[in-house]
């Protein structure tokens, strides 16, 4: 556009005309304070809105029973007793450590899978020039977007012909649908943008495609599938719709699933221990995001569209 | 005998290449290309195509599993006449488009807001990113479970908070109403779903280049004009992206009213996928749930193609 010739010259001009000599509080200076403040106290508000439930939940998990029945009209914001009794009653009479390890292991070999999957995939798309590469990605994208309680009925019917309902294991295939589409999305994007000139010298040395692939493309797009292993381990681990449709027993239940059912007596809900466990599973997910949460967005936005 | 010909056939190919250098080398990779994606397709072929061809089959059977002993008749449309003739059909998709259109909605006007915000820049950006981040990446049993007791009326927070502001509402026990019911699903599946869409709609905002918020200043367009007429028009790709992931989404919500309502009270937060769930695992009739899911797909697809119209993969 034309405006981007006039820029430079017009920006200086209207940042040296801005402030007013011999106005010290001059109108336009106070409304930008109140906008500032204003703005500062949404930002307030909203992480306060993000994070506050958290801080509920741990003040549940942490009251004593008692507590949890007198209410919170009667002990107010903070328990009367910190009491770590719903967490080792999680732990030593409803063997909440099983369901753990069972969503780890189906977490960590999903998301396993799905980077080398999607590795191979994304960079035949990106570099392979294969015939089809649009009516593909475009396959993938919908499959992301399959109802998964579609997925249930037959899965289940198709589980239990094979004698492998109630176990962790066929989750791990279920869950390559969350998976799969924007892992091969995202790597298919980021190996898009790795110079072709890395592996053409490669290529020009004499290693095979595959050799360039494995020892030059892939270490330089090790950030990208460090993203999408990250993606896939959050999307695998928070599944429910799958496990409570397949799994039966307590000890092969998945965490999510082990929740729902934990701490309901016929006479009281003991949310206490309900959060006791939802505290626990979300410590893994909090300390990702913290950690990686520039990738995490980046993968989003560059799994959804561009 | 035919893999003898077809080598044979292939012979000149290789020799051509190396010829002119690049063609031997592009027939290969190639090759290799359609190696590499085989086993992505495979794979979400197996979990979509299968049982999208599985529960076709079956809605137009009789498959019952409480039935003992009776052989999977063909019924024909007999499944899907019932749906469309069955009142708990039409009420549970008149719920879910409404839950639909009204969380789609709010959700978009929060999720443009946070976006804008977390596109200033301005000291405790990162916080707040982090923050908005969490409630995204935990799972639904948690934003469930974590909302079911702030609203709980004995243990929660909302009732509480409500009757020392001085706010109407303070003895609500949300769970056992409708309209507090929905509110109650609302609250919980938009504070765990705004952020991702204010994520993409950041992207989207992160793309629009410096200069057009600069000539429009320089055009002396107040920011309220500057936000209409350049952000919004500029922002439409990320715009449809995220409207068409949140609306899949909440069209198909299943697990946040599984565990904070079971579909109650009585049915009335049943939505598709939550009849689709208990037609297959709890009336194990997977012939009606078969029809129940082919029409989900359906609703689903035609949401999906409008995407990816807007999307068109380009391809390099």
């Amino acid at each position: 556009m034309s405006s981007r010739a006039v820029r430079a010259p017009g920006a200086a001009a209207s940042r040296t005309v801005r402030p007013h000599p011999g106005a010290p509080l001059s109108w336009r200076r106070v409304r930008k304070r109140a906008w500032s403040v204003g703005f500062y106290l949404l930002v307030l508000i909203v992480i306060f809105v993000a994070l506050f439930p958290f801080y509920w939940i741990l003040r549940t998990s942490l009251s004593t029973n008692a507590d949890i029945a007198r209410g919170t009209e009667a002990t107010g914001l903070a328990p009367s007793h910190l009491s770590t009794n719903a967490y080792s009653q999680d732990f030593s009479q409803q063997h909440f450590l099983t369901p753990l390890i069972n969503s780890a292991i189906v977490a960590l070999v999903a998301t396993a899978i799905t980077v080398v999957v999607a590795t191979m995939a994304g960079y035949a798309l990106a570099r392979l020039s294969i015939r089809g590469a649009g009516a593909i990605l475009g396959f993938i994208l919908l499959a992301g977007f399959f109802p998964v309680l579609a997925m249930v009925g037959p899965l289940f019917l198709l589980l239990r012909d094979l004698g492998l309902l109630d176990s962790i294991y066929p989750l791990i295939l279920a869950y390559l649908v969350y998976t799969l589409p924007i892992a091969t999305w995202l790597l298919r994007n980021f190996f898009a943008q790795i110079p072709r000139e890395l592996e053409e010298a490669a290529l020009v040395d004499g290693a095979t495609r595959l050799q360039a692939l494995r020892k030059v493309v892939v270490p330089v797009a090790l950030p990208g599938v460090f993203t999408a292993a990250i993606l896939s381990f959050i999307l695998a681990w928070n599944d429910f719709t799958f496990a409570v449709s397949f799994l039966e027993t307590p000890g092969n239940f998945t965490a999510p699933l082990a929740i729902v059912n934990l701490g309901q007596s016929q006479f009281q809900v003991f949310y206490n221990r309900i959060d006791a466990a939802v505290v626990i599973i979300t410590i893994p997910i909090a300390l990702l995001v913290l950690f990686a949460q520039r990738r995490i967005v980046a993968g989003l936005t560059a799994g959804s569209f561009r | 005998m035919s893999s003898h010909a077809a080598t044979a056939h292939e012979r000149p190919r290789p020799r051509r290449g190396a010829r002119d250098g690049r063609g031997g080398r592009l027939a290969a990779d190639r090759r290799l290309g359609y190696a590499l994606v085989a086993p992505v397709v495979l794979l979400l072929l197996a979990v979509t195509a299968y049982p999208l061809g599985y529960n076709l089959w079956n809605s137009f059977h009789s498959v019952n599993l409480s039935e003992a002993g009776s052989a999977q008749s063909f019924v024909g449309l007999d499944n899907y006449t019932k749906m469309f003739g069955s009142s708990v059909w039409v009420s549970s998709l008149e719920r879910t488009l409404a839950f639909t259109a009204v969380s789609v909605a709010i959700e978009t006007a929060i999720a443009l807001g946070l976006a804008l915000m977390l596109h200033r820049r301005f000291r405790g950006r990162g916080l707040l990113r982090a923050a908005v981040l969490i409630p995204w990446a935990v799972p639904t049993v948690v934003s469930a479970t974590l909302w079911k007791t702030m609203f709980d009326s004995r243990t929660g927070f909302v009732d509480y908070l409500l009757g020392n502001v001085g706010l109407p509402g303070a003895h609500t026990t949300w769970l056992a109403g409708i309209w507090t019911s929905w509110a109650a699903v609302f609250v919980a599946d938009a504070w765990k779903n705004v952020p991702f869409m204010a994520i993409i709609l950041l992207a989207g905002l992160q793309v629009i280049p410096d200069e057009v918020y600069e000539a429009a200043r320089i055009d002396g367009a107040s920011s309220w004009q500057s936000f209409r007429r350049m952000t919004l028009p500029l922002l439409k790709p990320a715009l449809a992206v995220a409207l068409i992931f949140r609306t899949l989404q909440a069209f198909l919500v299943f697990d946040v009213i599984y565990i904070m309502t079971g579909g109650g009270p009585g049915v009335s937060t049943e939505t598709l996928s939550f009849l689709n769930w208990q037609t297959f695992l709890v009336g194990t009739d997977f012939g009606y749930g078969g029809a129940i899911s082919v029409m989900l797909v359906a609703m689903a697809l035609a949401i999906a193609a409008v995407y990816v119209r807007v999307l068109r993969p380009e391809t390099s």
